[in-house]
């Protein structure tokens, strides 16, 4: 299928408004970003004021390492190299998730497979795969006070990822807050899909269209933010 | 006053374990893995084993070599999509593979090491991993009942330990290593450096030394090397 948004350009965008959705808050938040492009958020939050929680153990976490500033004792949950910002910390696994299911973690930033309409997530596993693993998903998604998924909007093969009823294993059920994507950013509101913002590259019909999920549309609807 | 029976190198630490043991290993990913005793574990040819780990690292690095050799006979954890040797394995029956979410599993080897022999964690409720699992409602909300995780033998790293065996560790090596301290019957830890008693701030002591049974240095010089 023909990508309305480019994939790179669809990473940065939904990453870019993501982060909006923190800076807007202008207060103390204490976030965790999932592998991808969850983990691109990071490159839009300005301020000191946003602390970014890794569940291998830092509150803090900085920038990604440049190549030769590389500590390989250093890494955040996706094991990439990062850096550390003034007055970070380090814990062992069971305080960091003692954090996370404590309530301590404002929001949750992570991509997915398949949300419903129910705010069901399916992201830990694809049974069709020769994957093996659930790491931090079923903790964050039910400990976090705010769960946002970043995703495209389709599969590469143009199928709906904001479905009736997810199809694949559920990592958390009615968990999902909000859903951002390239052509739209979505909240649940009252149990019920909420279509807020819609790219310029869309018609309402269109995005029905590539859309499973059933949704309302607000009455306020903005164009999403480039 | 240092206990120096608890320097030991590292093939007389390993001859302590038994083909079929319960080992758990700290790391996550490549950060804070006992690089030096599971390269020599990976040598020694012991079979059987249950590793508990959050990882198995990568194919045929780290603990990912124990797989690569045949050694493992179950595996507890959290995450091997870094390893895809592992679904391949558990998929022609090779090997069990028992997968808790990760803070469950680092709930349960905290646990198991505290005297706490199960606990509730709504992580997991309603999906594929609690299948069989009791639950209870709490506040309306479900739980599921998690079992404490122990084992024989917890090799972990620090980055240094004083002549007693207090720990501390460096940045973000630490993850389970504390954990899975406490909760082995026999704890041997590799750490980058030996230092006398009273040369750490007793403040800064994350792991007390009641908690270490074995202490291997890293490199030729094995027990009292400084690495």
């Amino acid at each position: 299928m023909v990508l309305l948004v480019p994939d790179s350009e669809a990473r940065v965008r939904i990453a870019r408004r993501i982060a909006r959705e923190f800076v807007a808050q202008n207060r103390k938040l204490v976030i965790n970003l999932g592998v991808g492009i969850p983990t691109m958020v990071a490159n839009y939050i300005h301020g000191s004021n946003i602390f970014i929680q890794a569940e291998n153990g830092m509150l803090g976490v900085g920038r990604l390492a440049a190549e030769d500033r590389i500590d390989r004792q250093l890494i955040n949950a996706g094991r990439q190299p990062v850096t550390e910002t003034p007055g970070c910390s380090y814990f062992d696994s069971a305080t960091s998730f003692g954090m996370i299911r404590g309530g301590y973690v404002d929001a949750t930033v992570i991509g997915a497979f398949e949300v419903d309409e129910e705010g069901n997530i399916a992201n830990w596993i694809n049974p069709a795969g020769k994957q093996l693993g659930v790491g931090g998903a079923m903790d964050l998604v039910t400990g976090a006070k705010q769960v946002i998924v970043g995703m495209q909007h389709n599969t590469r093969d143009g199928k709906a990822k904001l479905v009736r009823r997810c199809r694949m294993p559920i990592t958390g059920y009615s968990e999902v807050d909000m859903v951002v994507t390239e052509l739209g950013v979505f909240y649940f509101k009252a149990g019920r899909l909420v279509l807020e913002e819609i790219a310029p590259e869309v018609s309402l019909e269109a995005l029905t269209v590539l859309t499973e999920a059933r949704f309302a549309v607000s009455k306020d609807l903005k164009t999403l933010p480039d | 006053m240092s206990d120096r029976n608890k320097f030991f190198g590292i093939e007389e630490a390993l001859a302590l374990i038994r083909p079929g043991a319960r080992i758990m290993i700290g790391g996550f990913g490549l950060a804070g893995y006992p690089e030096e005793l599971v390269q020599a574990l990976a040598a020694s040819g012991i079979k059987d084993l249950t590793i508990i780990s959050n990882d198995l690292g990568s194919p045929g690095v780290g603990l990912g070599k124990l797989l690569t050799n045949g050694q493992i006979k179950a595996l507890i954890g959290n995450y091997y999509n870094w390893n895809p040797e592992v679904a391949e394995a558990y998929n022609d029956g090779r090997i069990q593979v028992t997968l808790l979410p990760q803070g469950t599993f680092a709930e349960a080897i905290r646990a198991a090491g505290v005297g706490i022999p199960a606990f509730y964690s709504a992580a997991s409720a309603g999906t594929e991993l609690a299948v069989g699992k009791e639950t209870r409602e709490f506040n309306g909300r479900t739980y599921v009942l998690e079992r404490a995780i122990s084992a024989d033998v917890a090799l972990i790293k620090a980055n240094k330990a004083d002549e007693l065996g207090n720990l501390i560790y460096y940045k973000t090596a630490r993850n389970f290593n504390p954990l899975m301290a406490v909760a082995a019957a026999l704890t041997i830890v590799e750490v980058d450096e030996i230092v006398p008693i009273g040369a750490l701030d007793p403040e800064s002591v994350v792991t007390p030394h009641i908690f270490v049974d074995i202490i291997v240095g890293r490199g030729r010089d094995g027990a009292l090397g400084t690495g």
